[in-house]
């Protein structure tokens, strides 16, 4: 690429060689913020620093390769089974799991946490779940939370067993804002859908769809242990995390 | 933020003398190791991974200007948006450009070291914006109005008593001395502007070319909230950040946690790619990624460049003596620590931070702790060399290394040199055999005793015949 005609006000600011030593003399000035231009220069310093030009096709044809097809790496060995694994891992992090033998069981289950830790009955959960039957006085909405939202029921889409995390995508139908708003988020997880590793999980997500806009591996409730690196749980996420274990 | 390293030294004086920083240090320490240690022993196959991530890492920085455009690509398919910014100045302007076509009033901001390095925060706020922080730690000192002291726990040097008074100062409540009280009253100043924001900003702990997806990695929540819930999501990374495939990413996952924070795994990763779609909900309606140079496509050809391989975990600081003695804010600049002490002369001048290779035991803890085995000791020592060549180092000491180099290169001189030395030692020792004062390196011996030598050399001790 040939260098652009320089327009705008020039970057007379050192490079990093000047910086490194100052006393040499300076070799070029840099035009600063065109579009597009950084972009170009950018691409053309990492060539020229990796001493090669740009790249030709068989090998650029080879990195895509690469991408599509990524190597098999490393993975943690797993004893166990995968639900144990989960529960667990989860439970270590400060979440409860309570296992349910049919999804019908949910709404009962949902009440008696709103029950014991005397939670609002308003509550949001995901579109699939709201066809099932639910008992008054628990009243429901969809959609986005709202910003006193106190409790969210959402349907998992896999579980980790490795990372013990439940892992949740966004769509039409399950609202980002129901992992992170509510004081309490209850998450429903299919024991089937538990998968070892976090490879398997991205196998899934790629086999169901590709990437959902926001991909949130959640592992217990939020903490933080920036005070004195005491752990504090509900810094700016929910304070409880509660798994309804299903089958 | 200002470049203190040139006062090197008398900071680091100050924080030894500094009671309260040297508890918080001290406190901050035991867990970082301990757990660490815990984590990594619970993995077998750590070691198999660090050597993995290396050969990714590398594999990646040959090839990075094709995974780059593979980068973009797909972020521009999901509907993002790119940015290119050569500098940090540009990185800033192209940054509050978006605020302004947002028409922006609020800002918040998930933690990120490149925002710290390109100085983001302070143009933010001189364009007339309201910044706000929302780690709890980055809250904590952008209220005390000061620069992190750890890139990963960026409040460290903070007690719990001076956390209380910063809160009763700026919040105008009762004060709170639990740290269950403080951090629920900053969850609660902090739920109203995440409501209010207009802009999210987060940083990109990995960026995958495959997908177009940036991912972060938090336990509070907040990088989630900052990016869900303004119109505009704006990802900060460098350009180094970038992985091949989804299924590099664990790799990094397992290695990250582990080194930073002694954790399985970290409470939230998350995994965005591009702004809200049909029928969301929810999420930001304009997703940007600013991709930051800033000196490092120039660090790829330079013998640096295995140090584009971090990840920003902060293992090397937590194991550094000299970390751990004087604390982050004495290094002077954004980073601290050992991968600071490589990265800030790179950035700002060999001899503006002439002193920080050199406040370096070459103990090689760093590199042994490092998930990407950064070679931290050798590249000090290169800092070191290249300071020498460019005559940076006190005159004396050049001289006597003059002195050094031509002895050690005549076998002959050098026995005769050595035999002196050793048996003066020897009698300086006396019977305890420690020297009290060393004689033309007094200050090295004002808070040690050096042990004398046992007044023969080994070479002595070997018979003529067996010598080679």
């Amino acid at each position: 690429m040939s260098k652009p005609p320089q327009f705008g006000p020039v970057d007379d600011r050192p490079t990093f060689l000047e910086r490194l030593f100052p006393w040499k003399q300076r070799v070029s000035k840099k035009p600063l913020y065109q579009l597009g231009v950084s972009r170009d220069l950018i691409l053309d310093n990492i060539a020229t620093e990796l001493s090669r030009g740009p790249l030709q096709p068989a090998a650029r044809a080879a990195l895509a390769e690469r991408v599509s097809h990524a190597p098999r790496h490393p993975r943690p060995a797993l004893n166990g089974e995968l639900a144990e694994l989960f529960i667990q891992r989860i439970t270590r992090r400060a979440a409860t799991v309570q296992t349910l033998t049919d999804l019908s069981d949910v709404p009962a289950a949902v009440a008696q946490h709103l029950q014991t830790h005397c939670l609002p009955t308003h509550i949001a959960v995901s579109d699939p779940l709201a066809a099932l039957f639910w008992p008054s006085p628990i009243q429901l909405h969809t959609g986005a939370a709202r910003r006193n939202e106190a409790v969210a029921v959402s349907l998992a889409r896999l579980g980790v067993a490795e990372t013990g995390s439940v892992l949740l995508g966004a769509g039409p139908d399950t609202p980002t804002t129901h992992n992170f708003v509510p004081d309490d988020h209850i998450v429903v997880l299919h024991r089937q859908d538990i998968v070892p590793h976090l490879e398997d999980a991205w196998a899934s997500l790629r086999n169901h769809g590709g990437m959902p806009r926001a991909v949130n591996l959640i592992a217990g409730p939020s903490r933080t242990g920036d005070i004195e690196q005491t752990i504090q749980l509900g810094a700016h996420g929910p304070r409880r995390l509660h798994v309804l274990l299903v089958g | 933020m200002r470049f203190e390293t040139p006062r090197f030294k008398q900071a680091a004086v100050v924080a030894l003398h500094d009671e309260r920083l040297r508890t918080a240090l001290a406190r901050s320490r035991v867990g970082f190791i301990g757990h660490r240690e815990a984590a990594v022993e619970a993995l077998p196959e750590f070691e198999q991974l660090r050597d993995t991530a290396a050969q990714i890492k590398d594999h990646v920085l040959d090839h990075l200007d094709y995974y780059l455009q593979r980068y973009e690509q797909a972020v521009v398919a999901a509907g993002g948006k790119v940015h290119w910014a050569h500098s940090d100045e540009e990185a800033q302007r192209i940054i509050v450009d978006i605020c302004r076509a947002a028409d922006a009033k609020v800002i918040t901001k998930g933690k990120s070291m490149v925002s710290e390095e390109i100085g983001l925060n302070d143009a933010l706020i001189a364009a007339g914006y309201e910044v706000v922080e929302t780690d709890l730690g980055e809250y904590i000192i952008q209220l005390a109005k000061e620069p992190p002291s750890h890139i990963v726990g960026p409040a460290l040097h903070k007690t719990r008593e001076q956390v209380t008074a910063l809160f009763a100062e700026h919040h105008g409540r009762a004060r709170k001395e639990t740290v269950a009280e403080l951090v629920t009253e900053a969850r609660e100043m902090l739920r109203d502007k995440f409501f209010r924001a207009d802009v999210g900003i987060t940083g990109g702990n990995f960026l995958i070319a495959e997908t177009g997806t940036s991912v972060i990695v938090t336990n509070e929540g907040n990088g989630d909230l900052t990016q869900t819930l303004p119109r505009v999501h704006i990802v900060t990374s460098g350009i180094e950040r970038v992985l091949p495939s989804l299924d590099d990413l664990p790799v990094f996952l397992r290695l990250l946690a582990r080194s930073a924070t002694g954790q399985d795994t970290e409470t939230y990763t998350t995994l965005s790619t591009g702004p809200r779609r049909a029928g969301d909900p929810d999420g930001p309606e304009e997703y940007h990624v600013v991709l930051v140079d800033n000196g490092r496509s120039q660090m790829l050809g330079s013998r640096f460049r295995k140090m584009l391989r971090c990840i920003r975990c902060g293992a090397c600081m937590n194991h550094c003596p000299v970390y751990g003695s004087v604390g982050g804010h004495a290094y002077g600049w954004v980073y601290p620590g050992p991968m600071g002490a490589v990265l800030t002369p790179i950035y700002q001048g060999l001899k503006d931070s002439y002193d920080l290779p050199n406040a370096c035991t070459l103990n090689g803890r760093c590199q042994s702790v490092c998930p990407v085995k950064i070679p931290l000791p050798e590249m000090l020592r290169e800092l070191r060399h290249l300071q020498h060549v460019e005559r940076m180092g006190p005159r004396l000491q050049r001289h006597a290394l003059a002195v050094w180099r031509f002895v050690a290169s005549q076998p002959w001189l050098y026995r005769i040199a050595e035999k002196l030395a050793t048996t003066t030692l020897a009698r300086l020792g006396g019977p305890k055999r420690r020297v009290h004062k060393l004689p033309f390196a007094e200050g090295w011996t004002q808070s040690r005793d050096l042990p004398a030598p046992a007044g023969s050399t080994f070479l002595s001790q070997v018979p003529r015949s067996k010598r080679a």
